[in-house]
């Protein structure tokens, strides 16, 4: 149990830098997502943290002690940091109890009782002690490592998207056990992953790192609601963007006048709101925007709908339960439940992040399933 | 598939940086620099030898008959065994891999068990059937049938590996059999077979004890004629040097073809097998010409053996029955030299071969170039130029035991390399990573994770490496202490005085321990040594 705290940690390889100044802080016992395409630089950052590279710039300190400076670098083996990689990195020649003990001071690691409550603390029943772990499946492998990790009762553990190479049903079972291992052990955690839903549901903080700096830093709740830029919106989940403008403490768009989550200076905006906040309901309001349905998009427990707005021609996207799903060709009222975030427009009509589809029947339809239904977009 | 793809991203995102920044310990650096430059040295010594002679000198010690007949001699004799194990080699794999042969797999153990047998075994077992054998047709049936393995063997490896739909489309084109063979299999061959055909020539300049039994005149048997005799001065080191640099410019030319051995598959989708032709009515001139190759580079050799190993009668040819003492004491000196040059020769490879599979980068690389120049060098080299530098530099060297393991270590520290490397490949980098974020230092890795998981891969390349070693002749007979004789120095002493009866037990116990030591290679090979690896 220990504080995490980096530093301007800065790292560039042959010339190109891949993290330009990265500041993280983890309070003690708690667990941060750390979010990022791949590319972004979140395998490089685990690896200055667990000592396995050297940091060009920047601190890392663990509970007020320097591991790494640009003078200083504590060997991996001296910094009690857990690491649970990606593929597990089993020994295969070990069992499965051999594989607990290995971190542990000599004379324990014939401790039966102690790793019998190592594994049980991750869920694995004590009868596999003795198997090899390959015989294990992958979930059972990855709690596994989770639990040859947490034996020499690290400072801090590292999770390097230890969930990537399970499949959906496996991966949520695994990920709330591993949770809860990580909770009951009260071991301060970093868990990288590039999926926004797994983000979004282990951490308590969530630290979105974007071409090698902290993008945002925030609770999972706020990050979802009130992402800093469009670009972060779409980044962590399906956005409606809408051009509009503020007045008088709200956002004014084509969906109606709507609140804002966050105070915005008046003038031309995008307005940003969820698919999922934009409903249909039953007994609209006389001036409910309306709407007709152009696709459907069924995925069992719910269903995203493809609407082109009556007065503007925009199309904007909603996100209903399944059960309630409409028919292509029906008109519908709609109404947004909920704050919306307004981005000021850099200059008239253009955007200053990145250029917008103007249309959103122009966004990516694929990527919708991904913080829906715990698919995780993945290369084949 | 998913994890594979995130699991490679992520090995790519790592690996092209490592190249750049891990800096490897100073102390398996020194190691490595130590291994490299112990081979480097009789190269070197070699070659300043050979510098040091006056130009005029030089000049005229080379441009000389001799010379000009030793290389005829040697050249064509390179040339020819190469392409005939050419043949040899890539017909019996066509055979063993493309058709319905009965007992396949008997055959392609049978046609891949001649590489347990030294040449000069298999020249003693021909030079004592028959005196007509000798000189350059001798040598060059000896060459061929010791060595076509180094063909055959890869060669079939590339065979399995081919897509048969390449042929089917190539055949669905309107290509003939033949066309499609010469058209689209050969040239997917041409790596495999070209490098197997260097490594022939490679063999074949390096060889000794055949071509001396056959009074077939090389380099080689050149240069320990001159040692024996006492002329070993300016000549003698211009003519090593002359080898050194045909061996060179072969092993180069095998570099090359090796590096650029592979045929990207184009495409997706799963491979198939190919199915095997139907031999027809020919099966039978085949499975005779089969039998043939196995009885002229097995039969003979072991028939021969056996039939002299029952030949007391003849006295007159075998001055002296070996006694039973003698022979275990070869025998033992042969195991206990095997053993300590294996484990020389895995513990000078282990630093190199782990630099270069752990920190790939251009010194690395550097290190592990020079460790496989050994492979150029002949045993006859190494030898000749240890004897000069221990007279010179360390006068209690010379002739002590410790010098040939050095020169076992050197001669066979590629084979050794290639073991290593292959085995540290296949530990990946994750487990070692583990272990230190669990607390344990490099020491401790080593012992723990890396000396378990690689035991299998290196005790198989040991087996490789003490095999060669307990049968090698040439640097045995030059750098073995006085009165320490191996089974190799005996059938050698033996045959070269015509006592083929006295050679045989000597003879008979080598190919023993060399077939069994084989087989329990090839065993752990075919055990899968990393099973259920995720």
């Amino acid at each position: 149990m220990a504080r995490l705290s980096v530093n301007r940690l800065s790292k560039a390889f042959a010339g190109t830098p891949v993290l330009r100044g990265v500041d993280l802080e983890v309070a003690s016992g708690s667990l941060v997502a750390v979010l990022g395409a791949s590319g972004s630089g979140k395998t490089t950052l685990l690896r200055l943290l667990s000592g396995f590279e050297r940091t060009d710039s920047g601190l890392i300190e663990i509970d007020g002690q320097t591991v790494s400076s640009p003078g200083v670098h504590l060997a991996p083996e001296k910094r009690r940091i857990g690491y649970v990689a990606q593929e597990g990195s089993l020994f295969p020649h070990l069992s499965v109890a051999d594989n607990v003990a290995f971190g542990l001071p000599r004379a324990e690691r014939r401790n039966r009782w102690k790793v019998e409550a190592l594994l049980a603390s991750v869920d694995l029943p004590v009868s596999y002690a003795s198997r090899a772990p390959h015989q294990l499946s992958g979930g059972e492998q990855q709690r596994l490592a989770l639990a040859r990790a947490l034996a020499p009762a690290p400072k801090l553990v590292l999770l390097d998207e230890p969930f990537s190479s399970l499949d959906a049903a496996l991966r949520v079972e695994t990920r709330q056990a591993v949770s809860a291992a990580l909770a009951a052990s009260g071991a301060t955690a970093l868990l990288v992953t590039h999926d926004q839903s797994e983000a979004l549901a282990m951490g308590l903080q969530v630290a979105v790192l974007r071409r090698g700096v902290m993008a945002q830093i925030a609770t999972p709740e706020i990050l979802y609601r009130q992402p800093i830029d469009i670009a972060m919106a779409r980044f962590v989940g399906e956005a409606v963007i809408l051009p509009g403008t503020v007045r008088g403490g709200a956002a004014l768009c084509a969906l109606g006048r709507l609140p804002l989550a966050r105070p915005a200076q008046d003038g031309l905006v995008d307005v940003m709101a969820r698919p999922e906040q934009i409903r249909f309901p039953s007994r609209p309001n006389v001036d409910a925007p309306r709407a007709r349905v152009l696709s459907v998009t069924f995925y069992g427990h719910d269903a995203s709908v493809l609407l082109e707005l009556e007065a503007s021609a925009e199309r904007v996207m909603s996100l209903v339960p399944g059960y309630r799903a409409p028919r292509p060709g029906e008109d519908v009222h709609l109404r947004v439940e909920g704050t919306v975030m307004a981005y000021p427009r850099a200059d008239n009509g253009t955007e200053s992040a990145e250029p917008l589809p103007s249309r959103i029947s122009q966004l990516p339809m694929e990527p919708l399933s991904v913080g829906l239904l715990g698919i995780k977009e993945d290369l084949p | 598939m998913a994890a594979t793809a995130s699991a490679s991203q992520a090995g790519v995102e790592a690996a092209g940086v490592r190249a750049v920044v891990a800096r490897p310990p100073a102390a398996l650096v020194a190691a490595a620099l130590v291994g490299a430059t112990l081979v480097l040295l009789p190269i070197l010594y070699t070659i300043a030898e050979a510098v040091s002679v006056d130009f005029r000198d030089a000049a005229g010690l080379l441009f000389r008959p001799l010379v000009a007949r030793l290389l005829l001699n040697t050249v064509s004799l390179v040339i020819a065994a190469s392409f005939a194990t050419a043949v040899i080699g890539t017909a019996a794999a066509w055979l063993v891999e493309r058709m319905d042969l009965p007992g396949r797999n008997v055959w392609s153990a049978l046609l891949a068990a001649p590489l347990a047998i030294p040449p000069f075994v298999t020249s003693y077992a021909w030079v004592s059937m028959s005196n007509e054998l000798q000189d350059f047709a001798g040598a060059l049936l000896v060459v061929t049938f010791a060595y076509y393995p180094l063909v055959y063997l890869p060669v079939a490896a590339a065979l399995r590996g081919l897509d048969p739909a390449l042929e089917e489309t190539a055949r669905s084109l309107g290509e003939s059999a033949w066309g499609c063979f010469l058209r689209v299999v050969l040239p997917q061959l041409r790596p495999a077979l070209l490098g197997g055909a260097l490594l022939v020539a490679l063999d074949t300049l390096t060889e000794f004890g055949a071509f001396a039994l056959l009074r077939f005149r090389t380099f080689t048997t050149e240069l320990y004629a001159q040692y024996r005799t006492g002329l070993a001065g300016p000549e003698t080191s211009l003519l090593a040097l002359v080898l050194v640099a045909l061996c060179l410019a072969l092993l180069f030319a095998e570099f090359r073809v090796r590096g650029d051995a592979r045929y990207a598959r184009v495409g997706v989708g799963a491979r198939r097998m190919s199915t095997p032709a139907a031999l027809g009515w020919a099966r039978f001139p085949v499975l005779a010409a089969l039998g043939a190759l196995a009885v002229a580079t097995l039969g003979v050799p072991i028939g021969m053996i056996d039939y002299w190993l029952f030949q007391h009668a003849q006295a007159a040819i075998s001055p002296a029955a070996p006694s039973s003492p003698a022979l275990a004491q070869a025998l033992l000196n042969s195991v206990g030299y095997g053993l300590f040059g294996a484990a020389a020769a895995l513990l000078m490879a282990s630093p190199i071969g782990y630099l270069a599979v752990r920190f790939p980068s251009r010194w690395t690389v550097l290190i592990e170039r020079a460790a496989y120049l050994a492979q150029g060098v002949p045993g006859i080299v190494v030898a000749l130029a240890l004897i000069s530098l221990t007279v010179q530099w360390v006068g209690p060297l010379y002739q002590s035991p410790a010098l040939l393991v050095l020169a076992y270590a050197i001669l066979f520290l590629p084979l050794a390399l290639v073991s290593v490397r292959a085995t540290l490949t296949q530990i990946p980098p994750g487990l070692e990573e583990a272990a230190r974020s669990l607390g344990q230092n490099s020491a401790s890795v080593a012992w723990r994770v890396v000396a378990p998981l690689a035991a299998n891969g290196l005790g198989a390349g040991a087996a490789l490496v003490f095999i060669f070693v307990s049968t090698e002749l040439t640097a045995t007979l030059l750098l073995s202490p006085i009165g320490t004789r191996t089974l190799a120095t005996e059938v050698w002493a033996n045959t070269s005085s015509v006592a083929f009866a006295a050679a045989a037990p000597f003879a008979a116990l080598m190919l023993c321990l060399s077939f069994a030591v084989t087989w329990l290679f090839a065993n752990r090979l075919s055990r899968a040594a990393f099973a259920g690896w995720s």
